[in-house]
């Protein structure tokens, strides 16, 4: 089998996916949950609770504000206790509703049983209803609110749903046991999404270090029409998604637009499961699949988690010490964001708690040796050494000229880098600061 | 509960490093150098310990008195640059003028622009040409081969094989009679010639090269096309006029070019960034080398080659970028 990839730039750090043969474990119902307001990119939701207010699983608890806005539902039964700061993976205090909880009462008419439903009846219109009201956002990371990928704006059309299967951050095992454990749940995912947007074909992209997830998959996509599994080459960022449409189908996305204009809608293969338990189970968005890993902890492994669980809880339980100098990450070793404490709540876009216990510490800073492999690795064809430098001198006339706006943030560069430079902490830098130079020139005009 | 460290993502880092990348370099050095020590024996072994040292001192001297910050010289760069002199001189070259060299390749060449990462031209052959031009005699009297020598007594000293054709013709000799006085060519590839101490054997050299691009040290680009554009001119040459021009495999495996193409152009702080201007990069030097080889005064032109082509470095930089995702090439 010839494998497909991305043309420009990649790295290949160390893979170390240790909990890849450990099955998704169901997490026990905390018994405090805090659930964030902010779950979603776009804008937060608004909280439709008071303190004193009886919820239970599945109930909505916020609701959606905004186009680009998802609601909440409540992932546990209880008694709202409160609604306060609290501090989640970016280290902010943002609000968050507590629910002290009792029992494990779910709403009337959700299916929580595993018998799977197979047969279609919602229309086009019913599942983007139904995939809003659920609250499903994009569960690969970045949580767009699903719905608006699959309301296709006039003049485009959507050809192909490119469904994300890579996992190609290290560590990370949440999507690989997915597909192992529910793939006819994601292949009639898939098909709500293909009805949904109108595409007419699915293409599945798995990395070749899932050879198990590749056979399955593409054992069980026969079953479906229209569904297509490939095997990529394992190459960091393969994941990104202008990286995966141009693996997978050849099209670039242009700088600045939306995969919709190459006709493609790319989706994670856990957001295709979410959609499927929203459509055909009609339940929403309440729990995920976590991967806690880390070569420190005892027993990492891979958890069916409930939104507003601690995830200190979740640590503990996989024999974390707290005594080592560490640092725990929200998400991957690439692109994750290390945390102030473990104690934050889980949100709708954990997929991956990394404890980090040797190389805590960034190498030291030396010179830049001009070696260019930044240059090489960037999968946008950028300059990082370029980026960073002129960002550290806040020449923003430079970066925007260079597209800095273009970067995906990947951390290659950084990661590649001999001298240890912190390239992406200015680059990021740098976007910020030539976006909001951008955004205010646009609105003088 | 021991503090949690942040920092922004990436959270992992690649085990390479500067220091590694220069031992990397200086490591396949080392059959090149074994070969030159086998050829030119201890004279060249106390040159090359001479350059390296008085590298690294000045490098020292001058972080640690001039620009009062904390020596660096553990990242191997000076180190480097101490070996590359050594072999762009001839062997028996007086020890002090080795030393003058070190201070201008470091002092003026590298840390006067602000040390490492940050010098325009490759030090160590600013280093080389200032001492062509203030020691023309000492710089081009190269000792004849003479195997295992141990002893430093004054060496039989003779032309390199591109002086002896250079001159040889200028004088109207026929390239036959030039040809019968040097030896064949498996000789002259394994470094049975006089030159520098590094450059000599081509093959030696061309293993180091082949290790670098094994551990991804430097990439194809700038050899290959520094070597072929200069194999393919020549070539040209000497198919327009095989009795004055000789023919490209000579020059392949004479001189500079192999420790230049391999050594000196891929010199990461001078050489472009962009896989694009490499190659012109290497097109550049592998045809001014030729030009200077054939029509200059000079019967070598690989430094000069370098150095005029490290000058047009930031031109490149500026002028091919590499190509962007998403954008349609105009």
């Amino acid at each position: 089998m010839r494998l497909k990839t991305f043309k420009i730039g990649g790295v290949h750090p160390p893979e170390n996916k240790i909990t890849a043969h450990k099955a998704i474990e169901s997490f026990p119902v905390p018994t405090l949950a805090r659930v964030m307001l902010h779950q979603n990119l776009g804008v937060a939701s608004v909280a439709t609770v008071g303190k004193g207010d009886e919820v239970k699983v599945g109930q909505v608890i916020a609701r959606q504000e905004g186009f680009i806005s998802s609601s909440i539902h409540s992932p546990v039964s209880g008694i709202v206790t409160k609604i306060e700061e609290c501090v989640d993976a970016s280290g902010y205090r943002k609000p968050a509703i507590f629910i002290e909880t009792k029992g494990d009462e779910w709403l009337e008419g959700i299916d929580t049983t595993s018998a799977l439903v197979t047969e279609i009846k919602a229309s086009k219109e019913e599942i983007i209803k139904k995939v809003t009201e659920m609250g499903i956002v994009g569960l690969g990371g970045a949580t767009f609110p699903s719905q608006v990928k699959l309301m296709v704006p006039e003049g485009n059309k959507a050809e192909y749903i490119i469904i994300n299967g890579v996992e190609c951050e290290p560590y990370l095992t949440s999507d690989h046991r997915l597909m192992l454990e529910r793939p006819h749940e994601i292949m009639i995912g898939v098909q709500l999404l293909m009805k949904a947007s109108g595409a007419s074909k699915a293409l599945i992209g798995i990395e070749a270090n899932k050879p198990d997830a590749i056979d399955l998959l593409t054992k069980v996509a026969q079953e479906y029409t229209n569904i297509e599994v490939y095997g990529l080459k394992v190459k960091y960022p393969q994941g990104g998604e202008k990286q995966l449409i141009k693996a997978l189908t050849g099209r670039e996305v242009p700088s600045g637009k939306l995969p919709i204009s190459v006709g493609c809608i790319v989706n994670n293969v856990g957001t295709a499961f979410a959609v499927y338990e929203a459509v055909q189970k009609n339940k929403p968005l309440v729990e995920r699949v976590v991967t806690i890993t880390g070569k420190g902890l005892k027993e990492p492994g891979n958890f069916m988690v409930r939104i507003g669980t601690s995830i200190a809880d979740l640590l503990a339980h996989c024999g974390y010490n707290a005594e080592h100098e560490a640092k725990i990450v929200s998400g991957g070793p690439m692109m994750g964001k290390a945390v102030t404490t473990p104690d934050i709540p889980m949100v709708k876009g954990t997929s991956g708690i990394l404890v980090i216990e040797e190389g805590v510490e960034r190498v030291a800073i030396e010179p830049c040796i001009r070696c260019g492999r930044c240059t090489r690795v960037c999968p946008m064809g950028l300059e990082p050494y370029l980026l960073a430098m002129a960002s550290s001198k806040k020449m923003y006339d430079i970066t925007e000229a260079n597209a800095v706006m273009d970067c995906i943030e990947c951390g290659s560069c950084h990661y590649i880098c001999p001298a240890g430079r912190p390239l992406l902490d200015y680059v990021r830098l740098g976007k910020s600061e030539t976006g909001k130079i951008m955004r205010s020139r646009k609105s003088v005009q | 509960m021991s503090m949690l460290t942040i920092s922004g993502s990436p959270h992992v880092h690649t085990d390479d490093s500067v220091q590694k990348i220069m031992r990397g370099v200086i490591i396949s050095l080392i059959p090149a150098a074994l070969v030159s020590f086998y050829f030119f024996g201890l004279p060249a072994i106390i040159l090359t310990l001479v350059s390296i040292l008085s590298c690294v001192a000045v490098e020292y001297l001058i972080q640690r008195f001039v620009m009062k910050e904390k020596p660096s010289v553990t990242d191997g760069s000076a180190a480097l640059t101490g070996l590359l002199l050594a072999f762009n001189v001839p062997a028996n070259l007086p020890i002090w003028m080795i030393v003058v060299g070190a201070i201008v390749s470091i002092g003026i060449a590298k840390m006067s622009f602000g040390g490492l990462g940050k010098n325009p031209f490759n030090p160590a052959l600013v280093g080389r040409v200032f001492m062509l031009i203030s020691f023309p005699v000492q710089m081009t009297s190269w000792p004849k081969p003479t195997e295992l020598s141990m002893t430093l007594s004054d060496a039989v000293t003779g032309p390199t094989p591109l002086g002896l054709v250079s001159e040889g013709l200028k004088k109207g000799e026929t390239m036959q009679t030039l040809m019968n006085q040097l030896p064949d060519y498996i000789n002259l590839a394994m470094g049975n010639m006089g030159g520098s101490i590094g450059e000599v054997s081509a093959v030696a050299l061309l293993l180091g090269g082949l290790f670098m691009l094994y551990k991804k040290i430097i990439t194809w680009h700038i050899p290959v096309a520094f070597i072929g554009s200069a194999l393919i001119f020549a070539g040209i040459m000497h198919l327009v006029n095989p009795d004055h021009y000789i023919d490209p495999l000579f020059h392949l495996i004479t001189g500079g070019l192999m420790l230049g193409a391999l050594y000196m152009a891929t010199d990461m702080v001078t050489s472009p960034m962009s896989v694009t201007g490499m190659l012109i990069f290497g097109v550049g030097c592998g045809v001014i080398t030729i030009l200077i080889r054939l029509f200059g005064a000079y019967p070598e032109g690989v430094s000069f080659a370098i150095l005029i082509m490290n000058a047009v470095v930031p031109l490149l930089n500026k002028a091919f970028k590499p190509g962007r995702f998403g954008v349609v090439k105009k």
